[in-house]
C-alpha cells in the first residue's frame, strides 16, 4: 500500500477523480456533468487496475516457463475482473443518464441547468 | 399488603376501548352511541367498585400483561391510591354520561362519533393512569389521554377552538416529551420502573441528578396539573363543551397530572428522598404561589367557565401542596381533595352548562337573578361553591382540615396562613356569583323555568355527594380509609 | 434441499420474475400485475422461511457456486439481514398490491416496464441485504440505484430533472463506496466482509484504512441522504408516481442505512469507527442537526408529499443517530427505527397517493374536511402520524425510547434533547394536517365529492396502520430475538 501511495499512478487517478467530480458538481451543462461522471468512473477503474499491477509481472495466464511458485510474477487478475463489472455498470449508468437527458431535452429544449430551472418554474 | 392476580383492571380499561369501537361502528345511530357510552360507563364503574372490598382489605388486584420493552411490562396494580382516583373518575363518568344525553340533544352538533369515541377513550386512559403498575404504563396512558382529549377541545371547529387545541398540544406534548426523558432516566438510574410504596430510587444516585429528575417530573406532570406557570392551557381549553370541561378539565385530565405527582413522590422517589433533595420545597413553593395567584386571577374573570378554570388551577395546587408536605396527614388531605374537589367542581361545571343550555349566557355579569328562574341548579351551585370555600359540613372542609393539619405538622405556619387566605379568596370569587344570582333583581329571569330533569338530577346528585362525603368522609366508598391506607403505605418507612 | 438455497432464492426469485413479468407482459399487458404479485409473494415466503431458519438455528452462510470465502462470494443470512429481507420483501409486496389502481390511473401505458423494473429494484435491495461480499454489494447497489433512477423519472413533468440530479449524486455515492472497497482490498487482499473484519484490526492505524472508512461512510451517507448530503431527495420524492414512491420512500434510504450499520458491525467494527477515527461521532452530530433542521423544513412545506420527503430525511437521521451512538441500545433503536419508519412512511405515502387518486390534491391547505369523506384512509393517516410523533403504544415511540436510553448511556444530553424536541416538531407538522382533515369544514367541491379509494389501495393502507400498532406492542419480541443477538455479537 505504501508503495502505491508513493507511486505517481496514484496521483494521476486522484487528479482524474477530482476533474470528474468537479465536472459533475460544478458544470451547468447536463452533458458536461455526464462526461464528468464518466471521467470519475474511469478514474476509479484505473485505480483498481494500477493497484493490481506489479512491475516485472506478466498477464495472469499460466505460463509453464514461469510456473506458479512465485505469484509476484503475475498481475493480480481479480481487480481486472471486478472492473469488467464496473465498466458494465458505468455503461448502464450512462445509458440511463442519456435517456433522462433526452426526456429533459424534449421537454425544455435545453440542457443548461439554469435554463431548465427557469423554464421549470414558468 | 399483598397482590393477587386479576384481570379486572384490564376489563375496566378495555370496556371503554370496546365501547369506542362500537361507537365508531354505529356512527349512523347517535342514540346508540349515547347508549354505548352509558352502558360502558356503568360496567366500568361496576368493575372498579367490585375491586373495592379487596383493596380495602389490603389485597390488591394486579396483573402483568406482556413486556413493552425489555425489563418493562404493561402492568396494572390497583392499590389504595389508584382506587381513589379510579373510583371517583369512573363514578363521575357515569353521572357525566347521563348529563351528556340532554346536553348533546340541545347542542345536536355534538352528536358526533368523534365526541363520544374520544370521550370514552379518555376515560380508558384515565383508568389506565389510575391503575398503572409502573411508570412506563402510566406514561403510555398519560400520552394517550393527551391525544384523546385533543378532539374534544377542537370539536366545534371554530377558530378559537382550533387555537385552544394548538395551545393545548403545545403545552401537553412538551410535558409528555419531558416525562419520557424523565422515565428513561429513572429506568437507567434504578433499573426498574415498578411502583413501590415509599419509592425505589436510591439516594446513592446523587442528589444533583435526582434533583434534575425531580424537576423534569414536576414540569412533566405539572403542566397537566396546571401548576403555574404552566397553567394557561386550561382556561383556554374552556372553549370545549361543558361535559368535557366538567369531567376532563376538572376531574380526569387535570387530576391525572395530580395523580402523577402521587405516584412520583410516593412511589418513585418516596417522600423522604423527594424532601431530602429539596424537590419538596420547590414543589410546595410553586403550589403555594399558584394557589394565591390563581385565586386572584379567578376574581377578575367574568366568563363563568374561565372563573371556574382558575379556581380549578388553585385547587389542584392544594393537592400538590398536600403531597409536597412531608406528612401523612397532608397526604390524606391531598388524596381526599382529589375526590372532594372533583365532586364539587363537576357540580359547578354542570350548573354552568345547565345555565348556558337554558339561557345561552356564560358570563357572571349576565346572571343577575338567575336563582329565581333556576332555583335547584343555583342551590346546587351554592352548595358546591361553599364547599370549595371550605365551609363545614361540606366535603371541601374535610380535605382542607387535613391539609391544614399537615401544614401544622410540618411546622409550616405560612402554609396554614396561605390555606386560610385562599379560602377567603375563594369566597371572593364565588360569593359574588351567588349574591348576584339570588339577591340581584332582574328583568330577564322572572319566572320559574328550571332545566330539564336530566340536567338537574346529575348536578343535584354530585352536590349531595359533596355534602354526604363532608358528613361521612368514610361513607359508601370508604375514601377516607383508602386515603389513610395509601398515606400509611407511602410513609411506612417512617418519617426520618 | 431447497432450504439450503433459500438465501439466494430471495434476490433470484425477484430477478427471475422480473424477466417473466416482462415476457408475459409483452404478450398481454394485463398479465404483468399478477406475475409481479406472484414473484414478490414468493420472495416474501423465501425471506420468511429464511428468518424462521435463522431464529431456530442461527446465521446461515451460503457459498455461491460452492466456492468458500475468501475466494468465492458468500451470502449471509444473519439476524439482521434476515430481518431486513423480510421487511423489504413485505413492503415490496404491499406496494405492488397497492400499485395496480395507481399505475392504471397515472401511467396506464407503462405498467409492464414499471413492474419489471420494480421487481428488479427489489431484487437489488434484497441482494444488498443478503450479500457478505463487499464488491457484490456494489453490484447490487448499482442494480437498485439504476432501477430507482428509472422509476423516479417517469413521474410528473419535473421528475426527469429531479431524477438526473439523483443520478449524479447517487453515482458519486456509489463510486466513493467502490473507491473505499478498493482501499480495503489492496490493504487486506479480501473482499469478504467477515474476512476483512478479521484482517483489519491489525492495520487499524494505516492511512489507507482511514481513507477507506471515510470514502465508504461518505458514499453510503450520500445514498441514504444523510444530512447534509440530502439535497437530491426532496424533489425526487415529490414528483415521482404515487405507487413508486410508496415503495422507494420506505425502503431505499433504509437499505442504505442498513449498509452503514453493516459496515459498522461487520466490517470495520465499532471500536474502529468510534475509537480509532471519530466517524460515529461525526455521524451522530450530523444526524442530530439533521433531525432538527429537516423537521423544521418539513413544517414549512405545503405539498403533502414534499413534507413527507423532508420528514423522511429527518427520520433517516434517527437511524443515523443510533449508528452514531454506537452503543447497544442506540444501535437497537436505530435498527428498530428502520423497521418502524418503513411502515410509518409507507403508510403515509400510500395515503398521499390515495388522496391524489381520489381528489388530485397534493396541497395540505386544501385538505379541509377530508376526514369525513375518507374515514379509513385518514384514520390510518392519523395512526401513522401519531406514531411519527411518538405517541405510545404505536411503534414510533419505541424506537425513540431505545434511542433515548442509548443517548443516556452515552451521556449525551444534547441527543436526549434532540429526540424529545423532534417529537414536538413532528407534532407541529402532523397536527397541522390532522386539524384540517378532521376538524375543519370542507370548503371545496373536490373534497365534497371525495370517497374512499378502491379496496386494492385501502387494504394495504389499513394493513400498514394496524401493523404500526402491532409492531409497537410486539417490539420486545423483535428486540430480544433479533436485534439483541446482533448487538451482543458486536459488543462482546
Amino acid at each position: 500500500m505504501e508503495t502505491l501511495l508513493g507511486s505517481y499512478w496514484f496521483y494521476i487517478t486522484t487528479i482524474l477523480m477530482a476533474i470528474g467530480l468537479w465536472g459533475m458538481l460544478a458544470k451547468r451543462n447536463l452533458m458536461k456533468k455526464l462526461i464528468g461522471m464518466n471521467i470519475f468512473q474511469t478514474a476509479i477503474i484505473l485505480f483498481y487496475i494500477t493497484g493490481s499491477s506489479k512491475i516485472g509481472a506478466t498477464v495472469p495466464i499460466y505460463d509453464p516457463e514461469i510456473g506458479v511458485a512465485n505469484p509476484a510474477l503475475y498481475h493480480n487478475p481479480l481487480p481486472h475482473v471486478l472492473m469488467l463489472t464496473a465498466i458494465v455498470v458505468a455503461v448502464a449508468t450512462s445509458g440511463v443518464t442519456l435517456a433522462l437527458m433526452l426526456m429533459i431535452y424534449r421537454r425544455y429544449h435545453t440542457l443548461d441547468e439554469r435554463e431548465i430551472m427557469k423554464r421549470m418554474h414558468e | 399488603m399483598q397482590a393477587y392476580l386479576s384481570i379486572a383492571p384490564v376489563i375496566a380499561i378495555c370496556v371503554s376501548l370496546i365501547a369506542a369501537i362500537l361507537i365508531v361502528m354505529s356512527r349512523h345511530y347517535p342514540r346508540l352511541c349515547v347508549g354505548w357510552t352509558i352502558g360502558s360507563a356503568v360496567i366500568k364503574f361496576a368493575v372498579i367498585a367490585s375491586m373495592l372490598p379487596s383493596v380495602l382489605n389490603g389485597n390488591y388486584p394486579a396483573i402483568k400483561l406482556f413486556e413493552l420493552s425489555p425489563g418493562i411490562s404493561l402492568a396494572f396494580k390497583v392499590d389504595s391510591a389508584g382506587m381513589i382516583f379510579g373510583l371517583s373518575a369512573s363514578l363521575l363518568w357515569v353521572i357525566t354520561s347521563v348529563f351528556n344525553i340532554e346536553y348533546t340533544r340541545i347542542f345536536s352538533w355534538l352528536r358526533d362519533i368523534r365526541y363520544f369515541a374520544s370521550f370514552t377513550v379518555c376515560l380508558a386512559a384515565t383508568i389506565g393512569i389510575a391503575f398503572a403498575g409502573n411508570l412506563f404504563t402510566l406514561l403510555i396512558f398519560y400520552e394517550l389521554l393527551t391525544i384523546a382529549t385533543y378532539p374534544l377541545v377542537v370539536i366545534s371547529g371554530k377558530p378559537e377552538a382550533i387555537f385552544a387545541g394548538k395551545k393545548y398540544l403545545a403545552y401537553l406534548l412538551t410535558a409528555g416529551a419531558l416525562l419520557i426523558i424523565a422515565t428513561a432516566l429513572t429506568f437507567r438510574y434504578a433499573g426498574t420502573l415498578d411502583f413501590i410504596p415509599g419509592g425505589f430510587l436510591d439516594a446513592g444516585i446523587g442528589s444533583d441528578k435526582l434533583l434534575v429528575l425531580a424537576v423534569l417530573f414536576i414540569i412533566g406532570f405539572g403542566v397537566k396539573a396546571a401548576l403555574m406557570p404552566f397553567h394557561s392551557w386550561l382556561p383556554t381549553a374552556m372553549v370545549a363543551p361543558v361535559p368535557v370541561s366538567a369531567l376532563l378539565h376538572a376531574v380526569a385530565v387535570v387530576k391525572a397530572g395530580a395523580f402523577g405527582f402521587v405516584r412520583v413522590i410516593g412511589f418513585v422517589f418516596g417522600p423522604t428522598l423527594f424532601h431530602d433533595i429539596g424537590a419538596g420545597t420547590i414543589l410546595s413553593i410553586m403550589a403555594g404561589i399558584t394557589i394565591l395567584i390563581s385565586s386572584l386571577l379567578a376574581i377578575g374573570q367574568d366568563h363563568l367557565k374561565r372563573r371556574l378554570a382558575y379556581s380549578t388551577v388553585g385547587h389542584l395546587s392544594y393537592i400538590l401542596l398536600g403531597l409536597s408536605l412531608f406528612s401523612p396527614i397532608g397526604w390524606i388531605g391531598a388524596l381526599l381533595h382529589i375526590v372532594n374537589h372533583a365532586m364539587m367542581k363537576i357540580t359547578l361545571f354542570f350548573c354552568a352548562g345547565a345555565i348556558a343550555a337554558k339561557t345561552r349566557m356564560d358570563r357572571v355579569s349576565q346572571l343577575g337573578g338567575i336563582g329565581k328562574q333556576m332555583p335547584y341548579t343555583m342551590a346546587a351551585f351554592t352548595l358546591a361553591a361553599l364547599g370549595l370555600i371550605g365551609i363545614p359540613p361540606i366535603s371541601g372542609f374535610v380535605s382542607k382540615l387535613f391539609l391544614g393539619q399537615g401544614a401544622l405538622g410540618a411546622d409550616l405556619w405560612i402554609l396554614l396562613a396561605l390555606l386560610l387566605l385562599s379560602g377567603l379568596l375563594n369566597a371572593g370569587y364565588f360569593l359574588p356569583i351567588i349574591r348576584r344570582a339570588f339577591f340581584v333583581p332582574s328583568d330577564m329571569f322572572v319566572k320559574y323555568d328550571e332545566s330539564p330533569l336530566l340536567f338537574v338530577i346529575p348536578l343535584a346528585l354530585t352536590a349531595l355527594m359533596a355534602l354526604y362525603f363532608g358528613l361521612q368522609p368514610n361513607g359508601l366508598f370508604d375514601f377516607f380509609k383508602l386515603a389513610t391506607d395509601a398515606a400509611t403505605s407511602v410513609f411506612a418507612g417512617g418519617i426520618r | 434441499m431447497i432450504l439450503n438455497h433459500i438465501i439466494v432464492l430471495i434476490p433470484i426469485s425477484l430477478l427471475v420474475f422480473s424477466f417473466i413479468t416482462f415476457l408475459l407482459g409483452t404478450v398481454r399487458r394485463s398479465l404483468a400485475y399478477p406475475t409481479a404479485l406472484v414473484g414478490s409473494a414468493i420472495s416474501v415466503a423465501c425471506s420468511v422461511v429464511g428468518l424462521i431458519l435463522v431464529l431456530q438455528g442461527g446465521p446461515i452462510h451460503y457459498y455461491l457456486g460452492g466456492w468458500p470465502p475468501p475466494i468465492g462470494i458468500e451470502y449471509v443470512l444473519d439476524y439482521l439481514s434476515a430481518f431486513m429481507a423480510v421487511l423489504t420483501t413485505f413492503i415490496g409486496f404491499i406496494s405492488i398490491v397497492y400499485s395496480r389502481k395507481s399505475f392504471a390511473q397515472e401511467l396506464p401505458h407503462k405498467v409492464v416496464p414499471l413492474y419489471t423494473i420494480t421487481l428488479l429494484l427489489l431484487s437489488g435491495l434484497c441482494g444488498i441485504i443478503v450479500t457478505g461480499d463487499l464488491f457484490n454489494l456494489y453490484v447490487f447497489l448499482e442494480i437498485a440505484s439504476l432501477t430507482a433512477y428509472a422509476l423516479l423519472a417517469v413521474g410528473e413533468k419535473r421528475a426527469p430533472v429531479a431524477a438526473f440530479r439523483y443520478v449524479i449524486m447517487g453515482t458519486v455515492g456509489a463510486c466513493f463506496y467502490l473507491l473505499g472497497v478498493g482501499f480495503i482490498y489492496f490493504s487486506t487482499g479480501t473482499l469478504n466482509m467477515a474476512d476483512a473484519a478479521k484482517l483489519l484490526p491489525a492495520i487499524y492505524d494505516s492511512r489507507a484504512i482511514i481513507a477507506a472508512a471515510v470514502f465508504i461512510v461518505i458514499g453510503i451517507g450520500l445514498k441514504m441522504a444523510l444530512f447534509p448530503m440530502h439535497s437530491w431527495l426532496p424533489d425526487a420524492y415529490t414528483y415521482a408516481p404515487s405507487a413508486v414512491i410508496s415503495l422507494i420512500a420506505p425502503l431505499m434510504t433504509k437499505v442504505f442505512a442498513y449498509v452503514l450499520i453493516r459496515m459498522l458491525i461487520s466490517v470495520f467494527l465499532p471500536e474502529y469507527l468510534s475509537d480509532v477515527i471519530p466517524a460515529t461521532l461525526v455521524i451522530g452530530w450530523l444526524a442530530a442537526a439533521g433531525i432538527v433542521i429537516m423537521s423544521i423544513m418539513a413544517i414549512a412545506q405545503d405539498d403533502f408529499r414534499r413534507m413527507l420527503a423532508y420528514s423522511s430525511l429527518a427520520q433517516i437521521c434517527y437511524v443515523a443517530l443510533g449508528i452514531g451512538l454506537a452503543n447497544p441500545l442506540g444501535l437497537i433503536g436505530g435498527m428498530l427505527h428502520i423497521l418502524n419508519h418503513a411502515f410509518m412512511k409507507g403508510c403515509l405515502f400510500q395515503v398521499a397517493g390515495a388522496i391524489r387518486y381520489r381528489t388530485g390534491l397534493t396541497s395540505i391547505s386544501k385538505f379541509n374536511g377530508l376526514g369525513k369523506k375518507m374515514r379509513w384512509t385518514m384514520g390510518s393517516f392519523g395512526i401513522a402520524a401519531l406514531s411519527m410523533i411518538g405517541i405510545p403504544p404505536a411503534c414510533g415511540f419505541f424506537s425513540k425510547w431505545y434511542l433515548m436510553l442509548g443517548s443516556i448511556d452515552a451521556g449525551n444530553w444534547v441527543f436526549v434533547g434532540v429526540i424529545a424536541l423532534s417529537s414536538l416538531l413532528n407534532a407541529v407538522y402532523f397536527f397541522k394536517i390532522i386539524e384540517k382533515v378532521f376538524f375543519a369544514q370542507p370548503d371545496d367541491d373536490i373534497v365534497e365529492n371525495a370517497a374512499e379509494p378502491p379496496k386494492e389501495m385501502l387494504v394495504p393502507i389499513v394493513i400498514m396502520a394496524v401493523a404500526i400498532i402491532a409492531l409497537g406492542l410486539v417490539n420486545v419480541y423483535i428486540v430480544t430475538n433479533i436485534l439483541e443477538p446482533v448487538v451482543n455479537h458486536v459488543f462482546n
